[in-house]
């Protein structure tokens, strides 16, 4: 009743971007947590992008970022944004209106 | 002493702020500046990161959570700064932070490492020396999670610290405490206080220095303005009564005046109390204090509460001052404004900056009474008792103007002046058969004698006179009143002279009379001597003539018996 009819609706995949800073440890939980929802939950139906900031400083500028891990869904629109090390799965699909 | 172990300052470039803390913010920490909305805070943090970048070749940052850098820049414009040209040019980055709360969900453990690297972005792209953090307490709205916001803040000063950067955080002022997220616990060194208060509808923005550590400061409210000027704070210091003294003498701009003083004028550095009812020569006779300030060669301040510059200018030309001139030449200035546009404690501190940029011999303020319509008594008195102190030390002289509501009490000024005044001039207007007529009294001249008489108070196109009063039958008579005692004098004069005139022909005329009768006497006199001697004479003459005739009788009888 969840999983199966509503993942293959959308017929847009997710597009996720990840915000880290290095290899701190929330970061690193949060590489690791998505990686799981994304391989468990939703397979298939997403691109994920990480990007360390520590490298591309700028990026965090021009895309406002303050907290770190973040994790924005570009697509579909609107974008919303996710932050923390993503440790709560039902939360983090809920949010990002997967798994309705 | 100590200044090599002294905590070193960044100039601020703030007038007063930079003198009251003895140089500055201190240089390399962070500096909280809270207060309530609307207090001046973003300008105050605006203006120090400005003026580092213009002045003093520190490039800033300045990190916006709340306007956006159009709004900033347009909101120092009016401060008259050029903000976009010294962001192209590399001195100043804004840095523009937008957290908006309803986009975003917490999930787990984070921190604001995005923060910190845009910081050190920006700071490395100019360079920077100062940062400004306007308000980081929007963070708060915008996470939800305190502890951590606590934890990353205190990280961010460290950091700031570690880094040298000389920083001003603005807060917002909260209820019992500085702030409201009570961000004062993190910032330990310099923590200021902007505040506005209204009272009366008449705001006045002041600053206190809550926290200073490592150097003295002053500890008072101190007024500050924000204006087309830019961010100026106005300490208004208390001075002892150890003023220098003069002997110079000043002129008041009536000749008459000067005359009713021994000397000839008042003491340089005195302060002159002009007080009287509506319409009794109160602005004029400062007009010609001033008049005669610049004629002699100094410099002239008029603040005016009740009229402006053209106006005064033509009412004293009317007088036959000409200020007008003077206005041109720069040696007098001539500043209006309402006494409703500041509080008390502001107009002071506006009045005492523009002394000090002006550099007045005399300074005129009229009237002080303006004051008292939006302000407590004392109130006034502390802020004349500030001025003319303020005034003294510098050796400038004032004169102050005062209206009073009614004669009766003439010697009781409302706001209790006298005692802060060296000379107290009072101006009269009499009812008098129909008329009123303007009286000049000298009450009191510190240090100089001076005439005890009232003076009838006369402006015509040829300036001020004062005319002594008709003084007879008991009593002192002024205007038509005088005139026509005078006349009638006049009168009594003439007809009495002409009496004289009278009397003395008709003594004259005697005077012939009796000299032409004794002139007459005279003659018969003398005609009486002459018919006695001529009597006397014949007397004689018969006298011998009988002798004669005896002898020869005789003769002629011894002839004959002789024979």
């Amino acid at each position: 009743m969840q999983d199966q009819t509503n993942v293959t609706e959308p017929s847009e995949p997710l597009k996720l971007v990840l915000y880290v800073a290095g290899q701190t440890p929330k970061s690193v939980a949060a590489i690791n947590n998505l990686e799981r929802i994304c391989s468990e939950k939703m397979p298939g139906k997403y691109i994920v992008e990480v990007v360390d900031l520590k490298k591309t400083p700028q990026l965090a500028r021009e895309h406002n970022i303050v907290a770190i891990p973040t994790l924005v869904r570009q697509l579909p629109t609107p974008i919303r944004k996710i932050i923390g090390d993503l440790s709560d799965i039902e939360k983090v699909l809920v949010h990002l209106k997967v798994g309705e | 002493m100590g200044n090599a172990k002294g905590i070193s300052k960044s100039p601020t470039g703030i007038e007063g702020f930079d003198e009251l803390t003895l140089g500055g913010l201190p240089t390399g920490r962070p500096a909280l500046v809270c207060g309530s909305a609307g207090c001046g805070k973003t300008l105050f943090a605006a203006t120090f990161l400005l003026n580092g970048a213009r002045d003093f070749d520190e490039p800033g940052v300045f990190v916006t959570f709340e306007e956006r850098p159009v709004d900033i820049v347009s909101n120092v414009a009016s401060l008259g700064f050029d903000m976009d040209q010294l962001v192209d040019k590399g001195k100043i980055l804004i840095e523009h932070i937008a957290v908006d709360p309803s986009e975003l969900e917490e999930i787990g453990d984070y921190d604001l490492e995005g923060l910190f690297l845009r910081l050190e972005l920006a700071i490395d792209q100019i360079g920077a020396k100062r940062i400004v953090l306007d308000t980081i307490e929007s963070l708060f709205s915008a996470f939800t999670n305190p502890a951590i916001l606590r934890a990353e803040i205190r990280r961010l000063f460290d950091w700031l610290k570690d880094r040298g950067m000389t920083t001003v955080i603005t807060a917002e002022r909260g209820d019992g405490s500085l702030t409201r997220q009570g961000l004062e616990e993190y910032v330990s060194d310099c923590v200021l206080l902007l505040d506005h208060r209204v009272h009366n509808q008449v705001s006045t923005r002041r600053l206190r220095i809550v926290k200073y550590r490592g150097t003295a400061h002053g500890t008072n409210e101190y007024p500050f303005l924000i204006d087309e000027e830019g961010f100026s704070v106005l300490p208004v210091s208390t001075l002892g009564l150890n003023h220098q003294v003069f002997d110079e003498r000043i002129s008041s701009g009536v000749a008459d005046l000067d005359a009713m003083l021994t000397g000839g004028g008042f003491h340089r550095g005195s302060s002159v109390l002009i007080s009287g009812v509506a319409g009794s020569g109160k602005s004029s006779l400062s007009a010609c204090f001033a008049e005669a300030a610049c004629a002699a060669g100094g410099r002239a301040l008029y603040f005016s509460f009740e009229e402006s510059a053209a106006q005064t200018v033509r009412n004293m030309r009317s007088i036959g001052v000409d200020l007008q001139r003077y206005l041109d030449a720069g040696t007098l200035r001539h500043i209006a404004a309402r006494p409703t546009f500041y509080s008390l404690e502001m107009h002071l501190a506006v009045m005492l900056r523009e002394v000090v940029r002006f550099g007045p011999t005399l300074v005129v303020l009229d009237p002080i009474s303006a004051f008292l319509g939006n302000a407590d008594q004392l109130e006034v008195q502390a802020m004349l008792l500030r001025m003319v102190d303020f005034l003294k030390a510098r050796g400038i002289s004032a004169v102050f103007t005062h209206l009073m509501h009614s004669q009766d009490g003439a010697s009781e000024t409302d706001v209790g002046l006298s005692s802060l005044m060296d000379a107290w001039i009072l101006l009269l207007n009499r009812e008098t058969n129909g008329e009123y007529n303007r009286e000049l009294y000298l009450l009191k001249a510190r240090g100089t004698s001076h005439s005890n008489q009232v003076r009838e108070f006369v402006m015509s196109d040829n300036g001020i006179r004062l005319i002594p009063p008709y003084l007879g039958e008991g009593r002192a008579l002024t205007g038509s009143a005088r005139r026509a005692q005078e006349a009638r004098d006049r009168r009594d004069r003439a007809q009495r002279e002409h009496q004289l005139q009278r009397q003395t022909s008709i003594i004259e005329k005697r005077r012939e009379k009796a000299k032409a009768e004794i002139a007459a006497l005279q003659v018969e006199l003398e005609a009486d001597e002459m018919e006695l001697s001529r009597m006397l004479a014949d007397e004689e003459n018969f006298q011998a003539q009988v002798e004669n005739d005896l002898a020869a009788m005789e003769k002629s009888r011894r002839a004959r018996s002789g024979e």
